[in-house]
């Protein structure tokens, strides 16, 4: 067993770490308070090889693995939970492309992305469904070779700056009368198709969240990714082992972040004569969040590594999504009351790392739903 | 156009508070402190980049290579300017190079260049450097290793460009800026304000494993062991000394009315009295 990165993750890891102190840490407060999407970063981005960095070369990526990607988010993350955000579901929705579809798609699709210059993304959320599959609603009906689908998702990252989304759509029902769905991408132009309301959320500001609308949305045939009635697997497999690496990933640079910034105020804060660092009240807050990190880092990454090894790792990134979202919302409340007056104050961070872990807490699932899957999971292999 | 380019790996500027200095030798302790390379070997290795770049895109052949004297446990820093877009890259490391001053170590890079020259069959062009070391700071190196070689050499450069075989270097002097024109080889010490060094991508990282990076000791230098290392440096260090850092404010003036001229003549008094 070896715990170690390669020299090469570890040349890696610093060339994103100085990406994102140079180009994401000065900004990150500004994206925050204007609620400000940095598409422009994008593009540089995809030059730095972070957004196809799993992506094979001959679509445009590095051909590198997930465990690359994760260390790219929770660098990205330090500095900017919202910006990560909108990175992995750009991702998860590439993953799905490259998973799932045709050699055309993947052509016509991923050196884009990979690049920067097309931004995708998975919708699968609706007002009455998202972890309750079944309760959706976006239907999608084949006419004279095209697909026409009508409907709503909600809670969509990058709903109002994707240029080409994989959306589940209803395509029929099994023997038993159950929905069956499909993936469905659907492109930005398209007519019918569109963004609905976009919503300002309470952390992770800087990623687009909204509402995609269908009304009578005419795509080609083929734009449908993998088989018909395969949307719920393919939907599922990615959410869980794309969607929610991410999640605990981001979670993991939140940690960091409140770990280095608690440890630089703690040091430099002087009361009663001393710095604060040297009392055993704010050690053991701090204590709590190296812990925290430590242990959240070695579920993410660890995760990664299976799913590199190409082992199923649903339960592995549930337990981390669990485990990493929870820490991150305990470690940024210590932040705060290790900063006391300091902690609200919107000129430091604290009070972002806070929000942004509470927003961490829904997507992906919820810590309910992430304890439902491994309760499963570990019911079966105990 | 065929660019060698310096790098010296050096401590990490933002981890200065961990350096030591070893008592007996009066030398840096270099081991298990976290290494960087030298910011401005950077901006020289990027300037590099744009020429070679530019020779590229006219059609030309040209290439960069990457030079360094350095401890074998340097050896990442090689692959990171390979990854930032150098061809290929040379390390001369043995115990027999340690201990060296300025005046040893550009002796051993020059005979370098040379060997590196030999083995292609082919000779370089320019050699572009940081002005100076982080570390270090003397700037000698990139001026020593022109006189070894015996070409042309300018420091504080902030601003290189080619035009055919022509080449146009700003020199930052003071208050005023120097350019020279001309053509064959040089050797340019660059400064941080020459450029901005480009990002290292995951793409660069992943084609640097199959670019070449060749280790060379004394063994295939065959260098005279009294030229290099300790005994080839003329500069040994002296005595060290810690300064007094105490700071402590002490009124120079009682009157509450004195002028800025009272003040001066205080200070100068004041110094006088210290030996100034």
């Amino acid at each position: 067993m070896n715990f170690n990165f390669t020299e090469e993750q570890e040349m890696l890891k610093a060339a994103f770490a100085e990406f994102a102190k140079e180009e994401i840490a000065p900004n990150a407060a500004k994206w925050d308070e204007e609620n400000h999407t940095p598409l422009d970063l994008m593009p540089k981005m995809g030059e730095m090889g972070i957004l196809g960095v799993f992506v094979p070369e001959q679509y445009g990526g590095v051909g590198l693995g997930h465990t690359e990607r994760v260390m790219a988010l929770e660098e990205i993350a330090r500095y900017s939970a919202g910006l990560a955000m909108m990175v992995f579901t750009h991702q998860l929705g590439m993953a799905a492309i490259l998973d799932y579809g045709t050699e055309e798609q993947k052509m016509k699709y991923l050196p884009g992305m990979c690049a920067g210059t097309a931004i995708c993304g998975l919708a699968v959320t609706e007002p009455g469904g998202g972890s309750d599959v079944a309760g959706q609603k976006t239907e999608a009906q084949l006419v004279d070779g095209q697909w026409v689908v009508n409907g709503r998702k909600c809670f969509i990252t990058n709903s109002h700056c994707g240029t080409a989304t994989v959306i589940t759509c209803r395509t029929g029902e099994d023997e038993k009368g159950r929905s069956t769905f499909s993936c469905i991408i659907l492109e930005a132009g398209t007519d019918g198709y569109g963004p609905g309301r976009e919503e300002n959320k309470l952390g992770l500001r800087g990623s687009m969240t909204g509402e995609l609308i269908m009304n009578n949305a005419r795509v080609p045939e083929e734009n449908l990714v993998g088989e018909v009635g395969m949307g719920t697997p393919i939907a599922m497999k990615e959410i869980g082992e794309v969607g929610r690496a991410s999640m605990a990933a981001i979670a993991t640079g939140i940690l960091r972040g409140c770990l280095e910034d608690a440890v630089k105020f703690s040091k430099e804060r002087i009361v009663y004569g001393k710095p604060i660092s040297r009392l055993q009240a704010i050690q053991f807050h701090i204590a709590e969040i190296r812990c925290d990190y430590e242990a959240a880092r070695l579920m993410t990454y660890r995760a990664a590594a299976v799913k590199d090894e190409g082992k199923p790792a649903a339960a592995e990134f549930s337990m981390a999504k669990y485990f990493a979202t929870e820490a991150a919302c305990s470690a940024s409340k210590r932040l705060i009351e290790i900063m006391g007056g300091y902690g609200v104050v919107n000129e430091y961070a604290a009070g972002r790392y806070h929000r942004d872990a509470l927003g961490c807490i829904s997507s992906g699932g919820t810590s309910e739903i992430q304890k439902i899957i491994v309760a499963g999971d570990t019911l079966k292999k105990y | 156009m065929r660019i060698i380019v310096l790098v010296k790996p050096v401590p990490d500027p933002e981890k200065y508070n961990e350096l030591r200095i070893d008592p007996e030798t009066k030398r840096l302790v270099r081991e298990g402190v976290q290494t960087v390379i030298n910011p401005t070997d950077k901006n020289a290795l990027e300037a590099a980049l744009v020429l070679r770049d530019g020779r590229i895109a006219a059609g030309e052949d040209s290439s960069v290579t990457v030079l360094s004297m350095a401890p074998e446990f340097s050896r990442d820093k090689l692959v990171e300017c390979l990854a930032m877009g150098a061809d290929d890259a040379y390390m001369l490391s043995d115990v027999a190079f340690g201990g060296a001053d300025t005046y040893a170590t550009s002796y051993v890079l020059a005979e370098g260049v040379k060997k590196i020259a030999a083995e292609k069959g082919e000779n370089f062009d320019l050699i572009l450097a940081g002005n100076e070391s982080a570390d270090g700071a003397t700037a000698h190196v990139p001026v020593q290793l022109a006189e070894w070689l015996g070409i042309t050499h300018i420091s504080r450069v902030c601003s290189l460009e080619a035009e055919g075989e022509t080449l146009r270097a700003v020199k930052r002097s003071e208050d005023v800026l120097l350019t020279f024109e001309g053509e064959g080889q040089a050797v340019f010490a660059v400064t941080r304000d020459i450029n901005k060094p480009r990002f290292i991508s995951a793409m660069g990282i992943v084609k640097a494993r199959k670019k070449p990076l060749s280790i060379w000791t004394n063994e295939e230098l065959g260098l005279d062991e009294s030229a290099i290392g300790l005994e080839g440096s003329p500069t040994q260090p002296g005595r060290l000394i810690t300064p007094e850092l105490g700071r402590a404010g002490r009124p120079l003036l009682a009157d509450e009315d004195a002028t800025a001229e009272d003040a001066a003549k205080a200070i100068r008094a004041l110094l006088g009295k210290e030996g100034f």
